[in-house]
């Protein structure tokens, strides 16, 4: 045996060495959560693959590829061109490559905080975002704040989203319930006349009760009544029960505030009880859809045609930004993007490029980077991310179904763009929770 | 050891060694390569396995002992969820008021619902059970939700604002779920090498937990009593004929089973201070009994293994997507990685429920004692070959 032979004994001693030297640390020895170490960043999309919003998420996914792509310098470079802000130049995040995790939040509270959780402590993500309703959006956004990473919603419409539960980590740039009825009432009662009963039904949730209270206000202002309100749980998927009592009521305009499946299938039933032919208080029974979507007018078929709603982007706008977006959008993946897919791919591209502006991870300087952040070039026009509620102010569409479609793609047509004045509100609103609803503040986590 | 036959300690202690080691034995793949996918050593699924094995313990000793099988477990967890995030939302972050409240009102409840229910057995017992709990679904979910009476929050779920009362919270104590001042989010990270290990509070405080349920069960399942609720399941008409009374023992079993429940209700509140309707759904009614079957029914460590292997399921499997997928295949010819990855993405992402029904129906199908009978199979096996290496070597022996 010589002498320089290895031993079992000095095999063990060298690794135990090995393993012990100065490889331990603590986790408090960083600044913010999840800190991005090794050249790459990863991103979070926490959206619905399963439930009632699917339609939905599946676009949105597609919208967060196509950024991802984008950012890293492929594609064909997509809204980074038209973006008024000019730090996005397809190196990454802060030459960081960027990388994402997916997660299904099944529109549920609880799935979607354990999977924005996984995605936290296991993936590494520094940012989060997604969401294809208000309820899962205010919970994943609560649980942000609490992790101190930064939230960018996805779809959220409901006014609570930056209102009541409104949080310093969470930014919001689709429109809300408040601007729907401010956009939308005008229209209604040039077209429909200022004497008329409106009827509600109304998806029993956050979303829901928002939107409705604020539809009715901007209508009732306009010398509308509203003579009844049933709510109707999410999980619905036959209105018949709801509709038949409509007819009966005396009301002659019927309101959905419904969404994604939800609204495909309760005006499905409201046309098949004939209510679009009926004539009540010697008017034509109408139905309105404060909140649309292609995907939504798609599903819904034949009986969205001339029934009015609002949306906060389409895809027919002849502006740079849209342009380019459609384009990049379509070659991938062969048809265009929805509103859903629009808003996440802006808000990826609006996180991005407030890191690079703050030139770093931090999601206090990233908060403050957003914060009173005005931008053209991503398909609304002039747009203010307001510093009070972390909401943006952009001008509405007001749409409806096409009488001729050309396509199954074009369902909708803009019958009026209305100009970001009329939409604002003042950040201590009542229906914005008032006076009370504060921000608190940022937290970078550990 | 502390009133436990030696085969019931063994498996405690195994209990005990699991559960502490569990960050460090769930996460086998170093944090670079690309099997860390697999890793479930993360706090927030810790979590869940110890918690969904407490509700899965308790469900076990009403339906594994008596054979009655609740189809509506999950209001407990939603009660005892709302009784916590009361208690965060009047009083203190603190969670032992929060845990003690959320007992206690899941335990009224079983009694109110156990007392009703328990008139009729079979199948009857678990309609009624899954209509009170559909009942209470629709309580939280919309009728104590309207906003002159909001006890639950509805869709959105019982959250915590900034401006609610939190009597004895005072400046220096962490905004978040605390157990005397230690926050339960804090993780210690702790790097070993090409690992990384996050001990978390929350994680360690629901293990400590799920070993006290654990060693109660093991007590109960052991007890005269527990013998009664078995004589109840190999059949109550001839126990009633004996003279005795065996409706006061079926209260008690699904009052404690409620009260389990309960407390997996209010760590769940623990771990993260939110408290939504779904919880009480009929679909995670079925969960349990879907992990308590999966796991092995009647045995001791069986509902822990099934709550393991769903909560498994639903985190990891449903984040694979194609891009991950790619990634694996990415060695083979282009071609032929597109026909893989065609043939595995309905079983991941979104179809996680489609490869756990397979499973679930392969163990109901081949193991009807559930993973446990598995796991008896396989040592069997195993004793069955070194008899075999043993008898041959005696030949040999003999031979020569």
């Amino acid at each position: 045996m010589s002498k320089n032979e290895l031993t079992r004994r000095s095999m063990l001693k060298a690794g135990v060495a090995g393993l012990a030297t100065p490889t331990v640390f603590a986790g408090a020895a960083w600044s913010f959560t999840n800190d991005p170490q090794g050249g790459a960043v990863t991103l979070g999309f926490n959206v619905p693959q399963t439930g009632p919003y699917a339609d939905e998420g599946a676009d949105e996914l597609r919208a967060y590829e196509l950024a991802v792509e984008h950012l890293n310098g492929g594609g064909d470079g997509g809204m980074i061109n038209t973006f008024s802000s000019k730090t996005l130049d397809g190196t990454g995040i802060l030459g960081q490559k960027v990388e994402f995790v997916t997660g299904d939040t099944q529109t549920k509270g609880d799935a979607a905080r354990a999977s924005a959780k996984s995605m936290i402590e296991k993936d590494n993500a520094i940012m989060i975002t997604g969401g294809s309703s208000s309820s899962v959006a205010v919970a994943v956004q609560g649980l942000c704040q609490e992790a101190g990473i930064i939230f960018m919603a996805g779809l959220t419409h409901s006014n609570d989203t930056t209102g009541k539960d409104r949080k310093a980590n969470g930014f919001r740039h689709f429109f809300n319930g408040y601007m729907s009825g401010a956009a939308l009432a005008p229209v209604l009662a040039n077209r429909y006349g200022t004497d008329r009963k409106a009827y509600h039904l109304t998806a029993d949730y956050t979303w829901g009760w928002t939107q409705q209270e604020s539809i009715a206000n901007s209508t009732e202002a306009l010398g509308w009544e509203t003579i009844n309100n049933v709510m109707t749980p999410l999980a619905s998927t036959d209105f018949s029960a709801y509709i038949a009592p409509v007819l009966n009521s005396g009301a002659d305009v019927l309101v959905l505030n419904h969404y994604g499946g939800n609204m495909v299938n309760s005006l499905t039933n409201a046309v098949q009880f004939g209510l679009r032919d009926k004539e009540v208080n010697g008017k034509n029974f109408e139905i309105v859809v404060p909140l649309y979507s292609r995907l939504m007018a798609r599903g819904a078929g034949e009986n969205v045609k001339g029934i009015l709603g609002s949306t906060n982007w389409h895809w027919s706008l002849p502006d740079d930004g849209t342009r380019a977006f459609v384009q990049s959008f379509g070659t991938k993946y062969g048809f265009p993007p929805s509103q859903a897919a629009h808003t996440c791919y802006v808000q990826a591209l609006l996180y991005a490029d407030a890191v690079n502006r703050a030139g770093s991870f931090n999601p206090c300087a990233v908060v403050e980077a957003l914060e009173g952040f005005e931008f053209d070039g991503l398909g609304n026009g002039p747009t203010l991310y307001r510093a009070d509620d972390h909401q943006c102010f952009k001008d509405v569409l007001v749409v409806q179904g096409k009488e001729n479609p050309t396509s199954e793609f074009d369902v909708l047509e803009v019958v009026e763009v209305t100009p970001r004045a009329q939409v604002e509100y003042p950040a201590d609103h009542p229906m914005f929770g008032g006076a009370e609803a504060s921000l608190g503040n940022c937290n970078p986590g550990a | 050891m502390l009133g436990l036959n030696n085969k019931d300690t063994s498996l405690f202690l195994v209990i005990i060694v699991l559960t502490i080691l569990a960050p460090v034995l769930l996460n086998p793949f170093p944090t670079e390569s690309t099997l860390a996918q697999f890793n479930a050593g993360y706090p927030d699924l810790m979590q869940k396995f110890v918690v969904f094995g407490i509700f899965a313990i308790g469900f076990n000793i009403l339906f594994g002992l008596t054979g009655y099988l609740s189809f509506g477990h999950a209001a407990f967890l939603g009660v005892g969820s709302y009784s916590a995030v009361w208690i965060y939302k009047l009083f203190t972050y603190n969670v032992i008021p929060a845990l003690i409240l959320a007992v206690i009102v899941s335990g009224i409840f079983a009694v109110l619902i156990g007392y009703v229910s328990l008139r009729r057995s079979g199948i009857y017992f678990s309609i009624l059970t899954l209509a009170f709990a559909q009942m209470s679904f629709a309580l939280a979910y919309s009728v104590l939700s309207n906003p002159k009476f909001n006890l639950t929050n509805g869709e959105t779920g019982l959250q915590i604002y900034a401006n609610d009362l939190q009597l004895f919270h005072r400046e220096g104590l962490p905004d978040f779920p605390h157990l005397f001042g230690l926050s339960m989010v804090s993780t210690y990270k702790l790097g070993v090498g090409p690992w990384e290990f996050q001990l978390n509070v929350a994680y360690y405080f629901c293990a400590i937990m799920m070993i006290l349920a654990f060693y109660f069960a093991i007590r109960l399942f052991r007890s005269p009593f527990g013998m009664m609720l078995r004589a109840i399941k190999s059949n109550q008409q001839r126990l009633n004929y004996t003279g005795l009374n065996s409706r006061p023992y079926m209260l008690a079993a699904f009052v404690v089973s409620g009260m389990y429940a309960g407390l997996a209700g209010g760590l769940l509140a623990v771990t993260d201070p939110l408290a939504g309707a779904e919880r009480m759904q009929w679909t995670a009614s079925g969960e349990v009994v879907l992990m308590t079957i999966l796991g092995g029914t009647g045995t001791l460590i069986g509902p822990v293994l099934g709550a393991g292997f769903i909560k498994y399921f639903e985190n990891i499997f449903s984040k694979i997507n194609d891009q991950v997928l790619h990634q694996w295949f990415t060695f083979l010819p282009d071609g032929i990685e597109d026909v893989l990855v065609a043939i595995v993405h309905p079983f991941i992402g979104k179809g996680w429920h489609l490869t756990l029904g397979i499973l679930f129906m392969l163990v109901v199908i081949f193991l009807p004692g559930g993973l446990v009978e598995g796991g008896q199979r396989i040592a069997r096996l195993l004793r069955r070959l070194s008899n075999r290496d043993k008898a041959a070597d005696a030949t040999n022996v003999s031979a020569e």
